[in-house]
């Protein structure tokens, strides 16, 4: 409860500040989304690690996904993910329709161009976890109204015969 | 997959280390995009501070706390309740002045640094939690008491603990009476 606080004062923070050093400086704005996600990545690597330590071994790439979706958001975002969908091929679209990070700012269209900002971080935090778990991806959201949105996340596939 | 007992006190702890391992991330990152690190302390400072604005209000929702009376009462309820409801630790409070203004929190066990071993070499003037400090002093100046707040001793660069000094300065009466 209140650690959840702490949290989402932080990311905020931070979103904040990165693009405010942006602008003064050297006005690299589309570094920004690639910084948060960066640290994203970082703390879904160590994340997934300390809270896979005791789960059994993951039987398929549906399996994994559903950890992200159930388990891992529930103890992240103190919920589970609204909606998984796939085509089976690789590609994943998570839908979470209230998502934590973006509630307190607003409940429709107002803001909808700056929400982008706030989801870098959680794109990274996905990509890490994944890719601790082995899986390769592309992690990519979208936001149609706040605050529902969905992350869309692909496989690169690397295949050797 | 089957829940297994203890989870909820596992879910308390990974949402922790969540916080902590986005904070070194932030560090990380700001070690990167800074090359002083006086710019790295006051740019977490600076960020700690707007957090600590807001962190106030969840506080006094999420806690039944009267109105403190006096300055070491506000340092006891930042050790004993802030402290313990944020970072599930209690560091020990201490007067360090005659004037009764200056108060020391002794941290034996600091959350922030679990997964900090060391500084780097070029690093040495790092104050890597420098994010409390902020937030202490964004707090209390919501409740409308200035104060400085710095470390004065840290365990990452070789101290033997981990001290953060509050120093309380004058209330700002001016605007309690205006309010009156």
């Amino acid at each position: 409860m209140a650690d959840e606080a702490l949290f989402l004062l932080l990311h905020n923070e931070m979103v904040a500040g990165l693009y405010r050093a942006a602008e003064q400086g050297e006005g690299e704005n589309g570094r920004c989304t690639t910084k948060l996600e960066s640290m994203g990545f970082r703390v879904g690597q160590g994340l997934i690690e300390r809270f896979t330590k005791d789960t059994a071994r993951f039987k398929d790439e549906l399996d994994i996904m559903k950890f992200i979706c159930k388990d891992f958001w529930t103890t992240v975002f103190k919920k589970q993910i609204d909606n998984l969908r796939t085509n089976h091929q690789g590609i994943y679209v998570l839908q979470d329709n209230k998502f934590r990070l973006l509630t307190q700012m607003s409940a429709g269209k107002q803001y909808l161009e700056h929400a982008p900002k706030y989801l870098a971080f959680t794109c990274g935090l996905i990509r890490g976890g994944l890719s601790n778990l082995g899986i390769k991806s592309i992690v990519t959201a979208e936001v149609s109204s706040m605050p529902a949105c969905k992350y869309f996340s692909g496989y690169l596939v690397i295949s050797s015969f | 997959m089957s829940r297994t007992p203890g989870r909820k006190q596992d879910s308390h702890k990974i949402s922790r280390e969540l916080f902590v391992l986005t904070y070194g991330a932030l560090v990380a990152q700001l070690c990167k995009d800074y090359e002083k690190d006086e710019d790295v302390n006051s740019c977490l400072d600076k960020m700690g501070y707007g957090i600590g604005i807001r962190l106030i209000d969840d506080f006094l929702a999420h806690s039944d706390v009267k109105r403190c009376r006096s300055y070491s009462e506000t340092a006891d309820m930042i050790a004993q309740v802030a402290f313990k409801m944020y970072l599930g630790v209690t560091p020990t409070v201490s007067c360090s002045s005659a004037a009764g203004n200056e108060f020391s929190l002794i941290l034996d066990k600091n959350p922030l640094v679990d997964f900090v071993e060391e500084l780097p070499a070029e690093r040495a003037s790092l104050c890597y939690c420098n994010l409390l400090c902020g937030v202490i002093r964004g707090a209390l100046e919501m409740v409308h008491l200035a104060a400085e707040v710095t470390f004065l001793q840290d365990r990452l660069k070789g101290d033997a603990v981990t001290e953060i000094g509050i120093t309380f300065l004058r209330k700002a009466e001016d605007k309690k009476a205006k309010k009156k």
